[in-house]
């Protein structure tokens, strides 16, 4: 569950939000949408506790995030899978080891290698599990992100833009994995500017859209 | 807080999060080795500069020596009225008169065997062995004289003093260089840590999204330092301690003692690498939690 509470963002004198209220229940699947420069990834930062609000106050998992400390805010993360706009990897180790990182960094073993293969497999990554992160192309380092993400069975899922640079075949393998994991009764909130991809989800999902404009976020089923 | 094993071994992947190689890691393996070298040295400089300075201070300490200048005859009773007020005086635990062959043994180096004592008109010296506490020393030079104008009481301090002091300034050279040394470790190893840490800032990023927290970041940059500063302090400690042994002996019975490590000494150098192990340890911890501060 993901909670934004008269939400105030702006980074010196420019305002993104301006009394952001918002609830995006346990289970739902919510799409932000709006033109570049909008504030889509700012929002998807306050999600993920790499931003702080200015005023207001962001729920995550039915707790107030405000004036958590740093583990704290380590410990959400673990509980929150976040795929990135710009997926970002430790380029000296292999896929595998990228993608089972959150389980070395919350001290859980890596012991079971089927789960690692299954997982590798669900993201149809697993030839490239020894390769090194350089040599994944963007759709491969989009779903080596989204592995990473939910290896460790986040409630929520956040991904920016997951299909910012890959084909449109490649797009709705990835949408087909957001929705899997959606139907496991995990929160979704992705960020597209892909309006086909958002008319390809709801056809199957009664997915949600949520629209910056005007420093506000206006909710509703239509596009 | 992680266990202080996994902090030590750290396990499969955290152990690889940071780059194995690089210049940061030549640079605290070098410096460490070459400061452990030199740290041996000091500590081979600090021991023996303390045996001289203790041999010096037990050695002649707690002796003395009186001379009664040669005064045409009058010596016999002067020697005997200095040796009862000696034996009288509170602090004087044994006097001995030192024997004529006794002073041709003790001139023999600068006049050769044989010397005519007979015509040589020297001082007859007293032997005096002082108690712990010693003698009130003004009252008894006072009371010396009173016996036999000319008598001199002697403690040797005039040189023996000097001679500690010098030692104990070596002494304390050693332990100032090995400030030194360890200063500059922490600082070298500060700087590598802190530039491995610039040069790994995406590494850093990608680990507090994923959900690190600091300590285990912290951990996995100290771990790695730790385990460099150590191996490259142990390969000093070795050059060095061979280096050392190399050294010939046979100069201990000179002023100078011998620079080297006996018995268990030999022990004290292996403390080096433990010591820069910690101070890696500290270094790159205080580096790297300043680094994470601004990392969000
Ligand atoms: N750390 C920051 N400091 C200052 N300005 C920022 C910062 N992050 C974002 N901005 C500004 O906030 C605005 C919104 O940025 P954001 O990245 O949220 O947009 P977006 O909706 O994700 O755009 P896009 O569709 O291009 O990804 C932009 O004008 C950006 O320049
Ligand atoms: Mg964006």
């Amino acid at each position: 569950m993901i909670e934004l509470d008269s939400v105030k963002m702006s980074f010196g004198d420019r305002t993104l939000f301006q009394d952001v209220t918002l609830l995006l229940p346990e289970g739902s699947f919510h799409f932000l949408t709006g033109p570049s420069g909008a504030g889509k990834t700012t929002l998807l930062r306050l999600c993920s506790l790499q931003l702080r609000a200015n005023h207001g106050r962001v729920r995550l998992l039915g707790q107030d995030t405000r004036g958590l400390d740093r583990d704290a805010i380590a410990s959400f993360r673990r509980r929150i899978g976040v795929v990135h706009q710009d997926s970002r990897f430790v380029d000296h180790l292999t896929v595998a080891e990228n993608v089972t990182l959150p389980l070395a960094v919350s001290g859980r073993s890596s012991d079971d290698p089927g789960d690692l293969s299954e997982l590798m497999g669900w993201v149809g990554l697993g030839g490239v599990a020894d390769r090194y992160p350089p040599e994944l192309s963007g759709g491969e380092r989009q779903r080596a992100a989204l592995a990473r993400a939910v290896i460790l069975s986040p409630e929520i899922v956040l991904a920016d833009e997951p299909t910012g640079n890959v084909d449109w075949e490649m797009s709705l393998k990835l949408l087909d994995l957001l929705i899997e994991l959606n139907r496991l009764g995990k929160t979704v909130l992705c960020a597209t500017h892909d309006l086909n991809l958002i008319r390809q989800a709801k056809s199957r999902i009664p997915a949600r859209v949520l629209r910056i404009r005007d420093q506000g976020v206006s909710a509703g089923a239509e596009l | 807080m992680i266990s202080f094993r996994t902090l030590l071994l750290g396990d499969g992947t955290a152990n690889r999060v940071v780059p194995p190689s690089g210049f940061t890691a030549a640079l605290t393996v070098v410096s460490s080795a070459a400061m452990a070298f030199l740290a041996v040295f000091a500590i081979a400089l600090g021991l023996a500069a303390s045996e001289l300075a203790t041999r010096w201070e037990n050695e002649l300490s707690g002796t003395a020596t009186v001379r009664i200048p040669a005064s045409g005859g009058e010596e016999m009773v002067q020697t005997e009225a200095v040796l009862t007020a000696l034996r009288q005086t509170p602090g004087i635990a044994a006097v001995r008169v030192i024997e004529d062959h006794e002073q041709i043994a003790l001139l023999a180096p600068w006049f050769g065997e044989g010397v005519p004592l007979d015509k040589l008109r020297l001082p007859t010296l007293i032997e005096v062995t002082e108690t712990e506490i010693g003698p009130e020393l003004d009252g008894l030079r006072l009371r010396l004289s009173a016996e036999a104008p000319g008598a001199v009481y002697d403690t040797h301090s005039r040189w023996r003093i000097p001679l500690v002091e010098a030692a104990s300034r070596l002494r304390f050279l050693g332990v100032l260089s090995l400030c030194l040394i360890a200063t500059v470790t922490a600082v070298t190893v500060a700087l590598a840590a802190a530039a491995s840490l610039a040069a790994n800032g995406q590494v850093i990023d990608v680990l507090r999204l994923i959900g690190a927290r600091d300590s285990w970041i912290a951990a996995a940059f100290t771990r790695r330092f730790t385990i460099r500063a150590f191996l490259g302090a142990l390969g000093g400690v070795v050059l060095a301690m061979v280096t050392v042994a190399a050294i010939p002996g046979g100069v201990e019975a000179g002023v100078l003692s011998g620079l080297g490590f006996d018995g268990v000494e030999w022990l004290l150098p292996l403390l080096v690498p433990v010591l820069a192990a910690g101070l890696a340890f500290a270094a790159t911890w205080v580096a790297a939690r300043r680094r994470l501060s601004g990392v969000e």
